[in-house]
């Protein structure tokens, strides 16, 4: 069966996506080592410690992220992490930085390494490169990819791969995208954020709302319509005589339809994104998608009714995975 | 400090590729990367120039590199990029993808889309046989302090980025195809429209962005005009010059007398205004807060 990731933003969501099904959890500590460095998220060591206890009692695994870049002079905050990573029983820390996949692989040899989609590692050839410098056993796919890529990329390496499946998409390569500290000076390499909601301003004008970040308006909609948050790269632009969703529309990710096929393609691992999410959100999503790759293993067709309630309401795209989205 | 000139970002024709390497092996540059950094499809279109220019810019003194695509995915692409160290010059490495075809213990340089945000890493990419590197546009004053003194420490030059729109990110997805409801693989190369990218304006008429096929920059010309005493200070070894369609050459020769102390920053502020894209400049990485701010505006940006 296809490993389950799912995501984990605070002890609750963790036990949440355990109980309901997840064969590993990913979180990571309440710091800028992280990716998902928001207010309110995240583990300290002590509950990292307690989550770990709590998924391998229940035969669930814990990935800790510390998949931020490094800041010049204060490399040790991120190898503190990996030392609370691996003192609480992590099961593998996924990591971005050449760095410290380096200074994981000297000082941590025993914990397993993950090579994050922020890495953007997008051919053979480089996580090759990654798996014999740093011994990277499984390496998660950047989003750039379609599923005969990653079919081809299989039969060249020798470590795992991991593929995201549902939630929110970059369209972007990850890791290498400025764009958030552009406009804010806060960026997910650097800061572990990506357009943060301490500088988005909302403001009523005339009959609309605009969404601001760092001063850019990023959308308007009127006032009486749902307004996006006004993530950067999923805003509405002008260029020449045409004004619309310049990179992406509000899309978030759905590939549950081509889990068959990913499976075909010799993916090891199922991600879901959403750390920042809410406990049941995460428990409703990870029931779903464990009972569609149940079915996947028994041969059986997905449990359809299930998972299309899960973007009901959404707009969703199967993202680069289909050759079109290019 | 010296002056290095980058690979130029833009589907150029041909002859405007060969004049503008023409022109600039006689401008007050130390080194040059040439070579396609963002889209393999346009390359069969000029890479029939790489070797002339090459040849003329050896031959004024200038040291030069090739510089490997920004991503790559395609098996046409992963040969390319291995075929690179044929042509025997360093390679300047700009996907992580490059270094793998690098052989151990032969040297090559670091772009700035590789992301080297701390020591360990440019400590890794120096025993790997780095031997020069610029690093990403989006780091601060400090950080780049810190990297430059282990670069001096290292024998390695830091470079940083001086001139140019901000590459700022790299997809799969073309958005000029996107842009003329194309998709990437029936394209019909519309990028050549923009010799300096396709301007992207928020909708209240804010300058924002640029889009350059699978390439996203900062409509404003980043330019480290106001920045050079705290760079020199700070033991950056280069300034990185990104090739803009007009007026490049007298945009090096600006530098060059803002390095010799021939102009200041104002100086080389107003000789830039009209010369860049736009007429908007940023220094916002290095000074804050943001990226888009420009440390010498007299008002917000």
């Amino acid at each position: 069966m296809m490993e389950l990731v799912c995501p984990a933003g605070t002890p609750a969501a963790l036990r949440a996506a355990v109980e309901t099904g997840a064969h590993a959890v990913y979180c990571g500590f309440a710091d800028e080592t992280n990716a998902r460095n928001f207010p309110g998220l995240n583990f300290s060591p002590e509950e990292l410690a307690e989550a770990v206890a709590f998924a391998h009692a229940r035969g669930a695994k814990v990935l800790v992220a510390i998949n931020t870049f490094p800041r010049a002079g204060a490399e040790p905050l991120w190898h503190r992490a990996l030392a609370n990573a691996e003192a609480a029983g992590a099961d593998a820390v996924i990591l971005a930085d050449i760095g410290l996949l380096a200074h994981a692989a000297d000082r941590h040899p025993g914990l397993r390494r993950h090579l994050s989609v922020q890495a953007a590692a997008a051919n053979p050839d480089a996580i090759n490169l990654y798996a014999s410098a740093f011994g990277v056993r499984r390496v998660v796919l950047p989003r750039v990819l379609t599923v005969d890529e990653i079919a081809a990329i299989n039969r060249e390496i020798d470590v795992e791969t991991e593929v995201f499946v549902f939630g929110g998409l970059c369209v972007m390569a990850e890791g290498r995208c400025s764009l958030s500290s552009y406009a804010t000076g806060q960026s997910p390499n650097m800061n572990g954020v990506c357009s943060p909601a301490s500088h988005v301003v909302y403001a009523e004008e005339g009959s609309d709302l605009a969404a601001r970040l760092g001063g850019f308006t990023i959308h308007r909609t009127p006032k009486s319509a749902p307004a996006p948050y006004p993530t950067l790269c999923k805003g509405c632009f002008t260029s020449g005589e045409q004004t619309g969703h310049i990179f992406e529309d509000p899309v978030s990710l759905d590939a549950t339809h081509l889990i068959p096929k990913l499976a075909k393609a010799g993916v090891s691992a199922l991600k879901i994104e959403g750390r920042q999410r809410s406990r049941a959100y995460v428990a409703q999503v990870v029931r779903a998608f464990r009972a569609a790759v149940e079915a996947q293993a028994a041969g059986l067709p997905l449990p359809e009714s299930v998972l299309a309630r899960l973007t009901e309401g959404q707009a969703a795209t199967a993202g680069a995975y289909a050759k079109t989205w290019r | 400090m010296e002056l290095t000139v980058g690979p130029n970002f833009f589907f150029w024709p041909a002859e405007t590729v060969r004049g503008f390497y023409r022109e600039l092996s006689d401008a007050p540059v130390s080194r040059v990367v040439l070579g396609e950094l963002v889209c393999s499809k346009r390359l069969p279109f000029w890479q029939g120039e790489i070797p002339g220019a090459i040849e003329a810019l050896v031959e004024a003194g200038k040291e030069v590199a090739i510089t490997s695509l920004a991503l790559i995915t395609l098996k046409r692409e992963r040969k390319l990029t291995a075929e690179l160290q044929d042509l025997g010059l360093p390679v300047e490495v700009n996907d992580l993808t490059a270094l793998a075809h690098v052989p151990e213990g032969q040297p090559f340089w670091v772009g700035p889309l590789v992301n080297i945000y701390n020591e360990g890493t440019l400590r890794w990419l120096i025993r790997r046989g780095a031997r020069r590197v610029c690093l990403p546009p989006e780091l601060t004053l400090a950080s780049i302090a810190v990297l430059a003194r282990l670069g001096r420490e290292e024998g390695v030059p830091v470079e940083v980025w001086g001139h140019g729109r901000l590459p700022l990110a790299i997809s799969g997805r073309c958005y000029h195809a996107r842009l003329h409801d194309r998709a990437k693989d029936s394209c019909q190369f519309v990028c050549d429209q923009d010799p300096d990218g396709r301007d992207v304006e928020t909708l209240d008429g804010q300058s924002f962005l640029a889009v350059n096929g699978v390439q996203t920059l900062s409509q404003s010309t980043a330019s480290m005009a106001h920045q050079v005493a705290a760079l020199e200070e700070a033991g950056v070894a280069a300034l990185r010059l990104s090739p803009q369609s007009q007026g490049f050459r007298a945009i090096c020769a600006g530098y060059a007398d803002r390095l010799a102390g021939r102009i200041d920053g104002a100086g080389l502020e107003a000789m830039l205004r009209p010369m860049v894209p736009g007429g908007r400049l940023s220094d916002g990485f290095l000074a804050g807060p943001s990226g888009a701010h420009w440390s010498a505006a007299t008002e917000p940006a």
